[in-house]
């Protein structure tokens, strides 16, 4: 019994975007694919635990769903001419070879993820229609009621309809944004995994990250060339390394420098690194992502944080400053330059950009630990007293408020 | 698939005056390429009267619809084969109107 669960669960990872893709390119309609897909789960938890599990569960998934698909259609078009019916029944295009259902796949995900869909609903539907995760754990994912989330999806897919957005992979032209706007997406899932915003919520979301890691994998696996998509895994990678030892035993965020480093996870780290190293060698200059992914493989590579290469962190920021010029990036840089050029000259720096982060938690508790470590005492509880009010993630306030109250 | 292509003006910030070469030179293109199924600008909003006679007699008013700071100076229908190609002629569109452009999908 166990092992049909474990089976069925295997089944709808491996399965769940494939078939959701292959029908709704074989049907042109994101609804229609999305209910077939779930009544041909339905249909498997049902019978597999009875007739066993087929020896090739995708195909057994796919051709329930296309039944499914087909009953749906015939009902609705009961009155429709009979050819067209006829037709759909009796679809006997041989199976498609395996490369073909691949680009489904990429297919759905590009839709899923277009610029004319707000970054909610691309984030909703992406997980629903590519992650398979139901309403309900989208919902709960995203503190939103579950009617809401589920009239996201269900406004999202009919502006697709309506608008007609199209079921294909973009053109080479438009390929880097529209690939940097799927990254984006997978990467605020993460984000929000990583550090969940919510007071009402765990600090610290592993199912989010590890679906955030799964979409990004399959999309790597896709599309092995794009040096984006290695930069975002690895900084995924290198980031949930750390996840365990981020968060201490009484639900404070532990800052990197005391991190139990011993605890980091190996063998994520060293695929982050294989991936690091192979975007180095491909000679390429690095975007966004696999800048932020080389600056994750430094600090991972130090066994001590003495040990930290901090020149090296500070000069792969400056190439990030060149490609964006965020006042996030900045901050993050001069955190680097204290370590390299001491707590006074990044304060200087992070001064000037108070105009554009003063609603920011993170650049108040920069100040914040800068002022302390300036033995400006008066001033550092000032801003952790901002940091904490700006600050939304449980084990973040915690550590902020007590670094606050131990100030002399 | 037809759209309507909505420009749109800005009261506080408002687009160039001496767009119109372009835009004919760009209608041009639209025909040429067999998108262009309708294409019209508007006067000043001023210009506008609604008309209500859902009630028991017809009632006119003097200005239009809704008072914004953003308004429509001009319409196109385009006939296009989804959103993407939509989008990108939309994307020319606004530079070469200098004003902002909302695509709308007819039923």
């Amino acid at each position: 019994m166990i092992d049909i669960r474990d089976a069925i669960t295997q089944a709808h990872h491996a399965e769940w975007a494939r078939v959701v893709a292959a029908l709704t390119r074989r049907f042109g309609d994101l609804d229609v694919a999305e209910e077939a897909a779930a009544e041909a789960f339905a249909t498997a938890v049902e019978r597999w635990p009875a007739d066993g599990v087929p020896p090739n569960p995708g195909a057994w998934l796919t051709t329930t769903a296309t039944r499914k698909a087909i009953d749906r259609v015939r009902r609705e078009n009961k009155r429709d001419d009979k050819q067209k019916e006829a037709q759909l029944v009796y679809d006997d295009d041989p199976p498609e070879p395996l490369g073909a259902i691949d680009d489904d796949r990429l297919r759905l995900i590009f839709t899923c993820c277009h610029p004319a869909l707000a970054m909610e609903n691309r984030v909703a539907l992406t997980l629903r229609m590519v992650g398979g995760l139901t309403v309900p754990e989208i919902a709960r994912a995203f503190l939103v009621q579950e009617t809401a989330m589920g009239q996201r999806i269900t406004r999202a897919k009919a502006k697709i309809k309506a608008a007609r957005i199209p079921y294909r992979v973009p053109s080479a032209e438009d390929l880097p944004t529209r690939v940097s706007g799927v990254l984006a997406v997978l990467f605020l899932v993460f984000n929000e995994g990583y550090l969940a915003t919510g007071p009402d919520t765990d600090p610290v979301r592993p199912d989010l990250t590890a679906e955030a890691i799964r979409l990004t994998r399959l999309i790597r696996a896709l599309m092995p060339e794009a040096g984006e998509v290695a930069g975002l895994l690895a900084l995924m990678l290198l980031t949930e390394a750390r996840r365990t030892t981020r968060v201490s035993a009484s639900g404070e965020l532990v800052p990197l420098h005391e991190q139990d480093r011993g605890a980091w996870d190996a063998a994520l780290i060293a695929e982050g690194h294989r991936l690091v190293r192979e975007r180095l060698a491909a000679g390429v200059a690095p975007g966004r992502y696999q800048l932020l992914a080389a600056i994750n493989a430094v600090h991972t590579s130090a066994r001590d944080v003495r040990d930290t290469d901090w020149s090296q962190v500070v000069a792969l920021y400056d190439q990030l400053v060149r490609i964006d010029p965020s006042p996030i990036i900045a901050l993050n840089r001069a955190i680097a330059v204290a370590e390299l050029d001491g707590p006074e000259v990044a304060l200087a720096t992070i001064d000037r950009l108070d105009d554009k982060l003063a609603g920011y938690h993170a650049y108040h508790a920069t100040r914040a630990d800068l002022l302390r470590r300036l033995g400006r005492s008066h001033e550092s509880r000032a801003a952790y007293d901002k940091a904490i009010k700006l600050a939304g993630n449980t084990a973040e306030t915690a550590y902020l408020t007590r670094r606050r109250d131990q100030l002399g | 698939m037809q759209y309507l292509v909505s420009v749109i003006d800005d009261k506080s910030n408002p687009g160039s005056t001496d767009r119109q070469p372009a835009i004919s030179a760009f209608n041009e293109r639209l025909i040429a390429e067999g998108y262009w199924v309708f294409a019209g600008g508007l006067a000043d909003t001023d210009a506008a009267t609604v008309i209500d006679n859902r009630g028991e007699q017809a009632v006119f008013s003097d200005g239009p619809f809704v008072e914004s700071k953003e308004y429509l100076v001009g319409v196109w229908v385009w006939e296009a084969p989804d959103l993407d190609v939509a989008l990108k002629l939309a994307t020319e569109a606004s530079k070469v109107c200098d004003r902002k452009i909302e695509v709308r999908p007819f039923v």
